[in-house]
């Protein structure tokens, strides 16, 4: 752990980039759905480009870039713990 | 080396002249991840009934206000950024700048909420809210549906409602130089918090306004 670090400062410019980016992507969101450019993909679609603005978020506006390897490790088991609850749930519900 | 001695050389005396970034964030971190798997099992619980009762979920989204959704995930986006800025003008020591941004953030707050009540006022208007006898009145899917958005942005408005306190916080603690270009953990954690609430309303617009 590298405790006397004092991370680094993001550029202004990174966080506006960043914030462009995202709108792009809510754009996007947008033209899928109302072009239907998908058709029977377009909530599998939509959910996709979430994710893609989520990690933008997280990576960028959170800092996970700059954090060590603590906060990054007990975000996956968190993700993971999530993954395996959605996992079990609908392997309950689909082979009921 | 034993472990008594390595703790001596990393413990605490020695890095009285540094700070612990990681120790001052690790626990909103591990807050949010309770917060992940109590949105999460929302999320979870949807799409379960979506799988059951695809069509009328379909149907039901018609009722959402697609322009209204867009321009309330636009001001979300835009107020995490704000926020974020904020935090990188406080550690360059421009206070001012940090608070303005701050302010946006909450401005940025209340018009989601505003645009919010409108969006849950035209639904109650037409007799769609819990336990109305309009929506008993529907099937199980779209009774599921609405039942779903009411407590999933419900709750999501409240954390908007908490936020707000806890960035007003913020701006007085910045004006009372608590928060500074050395100390902005507290500033920090807020921005973590925020960024989670902006992350949940990023998947809830595509489920509720976009599954047409």
């Amino acid at each position: 752990m590298q405790i006397m670090d004092k991370p680094n400062i993001t550029a202004y410019k990174t966080y506006i980039s960043v914030w462009m980016a995202l709108c792009i992507l809510l754009a996007i969101t947008i033209a899928v759905v109302k072009f239907n450019l998908l058709a029977h993909f377009s909530v599998a679609g939509s959910l996709f480009i979430a994710s893609i603005k989520a990690g933008l978020v997280l990576y960028y506006f959170m800092h996970l870039r700059h954090e060590d390897r603590l906060v990054k490790g007990t975000l996956i088991v968190a993700v993971a713990t999530l993954t395996l609850l959605i996992i079990l749930t609908f392997s309950d519900i689909w082979y009921r | 080396m034993k472990r008594t001695d390595r703790m001596a050389e990393s413990g605490p005396a020695s890095n009285i002249k540094g700070i612990d970034y990681t120790g001052k964030k690790i626990s909103m971190w591990i807050f949010l991840y309770t917060e992940l798997l109590f949105f999460g099992c929302m999320f979870l619980l949807y799409a379960i009934f979506r799988s059951q009762y695809a069509a009328e979920f379909h149907i039901s989204a018609k009722e959402e206000d697609i322009v209204l959704g867009t321009i309330n995930t636009f001001v979300l986006l835009t107020s995490s950024c704000f926020i974020a800025i904020s935090i990188a003008a406080i550690r360059q020591g421009k206070k001012r700048v940090s608070m303005w941004l701050q302010f946006a953030t909450i401005l940025c707050a209340v018009i989601f909420l505003t645009i919010k009540y409108f969006e849950w006022n035209a639904k109650i208007v037409k007799g769609i809210y819990p336990n109305s006898d309009i929506l008993l009145g529907m099937g199980n899917g779209e009774i599921l549906f609405f039942g779903l958005y009411y407590v999933m942005t419900g709750i999501h408005g409240l954390h908007v409602l908490i936020g707000i306190i806890v960035i007003a916080l913020m701006v007085y603690y910045t004006h009372k130089d608590v928060i500074t270009a050395v100390e902005f953990a507290k500033l920090e954690n807020t921005g973590l918090y925020w960024h989670f609430v902006d992350i949940v309303w990023i998947y809830l617009f595509p489920l509720f306004y976009l599954v047409t």
